[in-house]
């Protein structure tokens, strides 16, 4: 594991990730709701 | 003696009721322990462990599974979506007797049931968050209780009265939407004051957040799960609107569940990423976490989208069941097993056979009464109104 020794380290390390999961998380909730929806019509 | 009752024409020693009646004769004697020999003689709870089951299980889990009577009155009545009306009452009614059993739930634990208005007229701990959560439950199940009242006048033939809290139901929801916005995260927040006591994979400073989704989650699957169970047991109770909402209410609500779960998946994932805790994930409390998260959080989230788009009711249902067991894991989670993980195995709280005696004596009463209402009242069923008086 990556040693961390200050806040500004720590902020920018986790945000950094948390960025990149919020766009695949904003990619995969539309994916989710057009599997959802898919059969609306129907 | 005659051996059916007088108003269902159901016979008294019914398998239901024995069951029932031992519970309710166990749960009665351990009452009288619990209040005349303290807690000491009915619990494994010490100073290491104050809180056991009946705040576990009876309050966070009796708060969560109750949300279905704001999910679905605010369904209802401020988004407008008039094809879950059927749902309304019986919802009312569960979160009514869920918060009720909650209040009574509490007394087993706090004890000095004469003390209980002590937060409102001893003290002034209004910066307290368990002041908030006392605040907002009395108040909401005092709304509960005049929304569920249209049922018990139109019952009694009481048609003036009853008119005039029809009059109040919007006001009556948005009270309700509010007060459990309010406390459905505090019972959150209140985990907030003991992060070395908290698993770090469970702490977060998102938990207000996480217990008000959760919250919602488990009142959409609540009503799923109480409708089948209605539809069941008391479909002769029911009326055509009813019975005609049997596929409707679980493939809507069923929809609303896979997607709030969708986000919850999110939000749990990003709470790991805020606190920079993945390497616990791959320990013992990590591979539990996971099992929370994959088995309880995403699992039902793709079981409820494939049921809706398959219109399968039946997998609904169970979803809906793996969905509040869901719930119950969550909440034992964050109040039992990742709470005071540091301590020795030894030292670890395990629930006395009473504490969950009083547990499942609490689940029957509600049960009971719950049979007892919608067997008498226009629960499942729309009153003639005509024929009030």
């Amino acid at each position: 594991m990556e040693t961390i020794f200050t806040l500004q380290a720590f902020m920018l390390h986790t945000k950094n990730i948390t960025y990149v999961l919020m766009v695949a998380a904003l990619i995969g909730i539309t994916g989710f709701w057009l599997f959802l929806t898919e059969h609306d019509d129907e | 003696m005659s051996d059916k009752t007088a108003t269902t024409g159901q016979p008294i020693f019914s398998p239901f009721n024995i069951v029932a009646g031992f519970i309710l004769l166990v749960g009665g004697i351990i009452t009288i322990l619990r209040f005349t020999q303290g807690l000491d003689a009915v619990t494994n709870l010490s100073d290491d462990n104050p809180w056991g089951i009946w705040i576990g299980f009876d309050l966070l889990v009796g708060v969560a599974l109750a949300a279905g009577g704001f999910v679905t009155s605010a369904t209802v009545y401020i988004f407008g979506m008039k094809q879950y009306h059927a749902a309304v009452r019986p919802a009312i009614l569960t979160g009514f007797l869920g918060y009720a059993l909650v209040v009574l739930a509490l007394h087993y634990d706090v004890g000095r049931p004469w003390r209980l208005p002590y937060p409102f007229i001893m003290q002034r701990g209004t910066t307290s968050l368990l002041f908030e959560v006392a605040a907002c439950v009395a108040l909401y199940l005092t709304v509960l209780f005049i929304e569920f009242s249209p049922a018990a006048l139109e019952w009694l033939g009481l048609k003036r009265a009853r008119d005039i809290v029809i009059k109040l139901t919007i006001l009556l929801t948005i009270f309700g939407v509010v007060l459990s916005t309010l406390h459905q995260s505090s019972l959150g927040a209140l985990f907030l004051i003991a992060p070395s006591k908290l698993h770090p994979l469970w702490y977060t400073p998102y938990l207000p957040i996480y217990f008000f989704v959760t919250a919602v989650i488990a009142g959409l699957s609540m009503v799923i799960f109480e409708s089948s169970l209605s539809h069941r047991f008391f479909s002769h109770k029911m009326d055509a609107v009813h019975l005609a909402g049997k596929d409707t209410v679980p493939l809507g609500f069923g929809k609303a569940a896979a997607l709030v779960l969708a986000g919850y998946f999110i939000i749990k994932v990003i709470g790991i990423s805020a606190g920079n805790t993945w390497h616990y994930l791959a320990t013992g409390y990590g591979a539990w976490y996971l099992v929370e998260l994959f088995g309880f959080v995403a699992l039902p989230a793709f079981l409820y989208a494939v049921g809706v788009r398959d219109k399968n009711i039946t997998l609904i249902r169970w979803t809906a069941a793996l969905t509040v067991v869901g719930i119950v894991v969550n909440r034992f989670n964050i109040c039992l097993v990742a709470f005071n993980w540091h301590l020795p195995a030894g030292e670890r709280y395990f629930p006395h056979w009473m504490e969950i005696g009083i547990s499942v004596f609490i689940v029957t009463l509600g049960v009971v009464v719950y049979r007892f209402i919608v067997t008498r009242m226009p629960v499942l069923y729309e009153h003639p109104y005509d024929d009030v008086p």
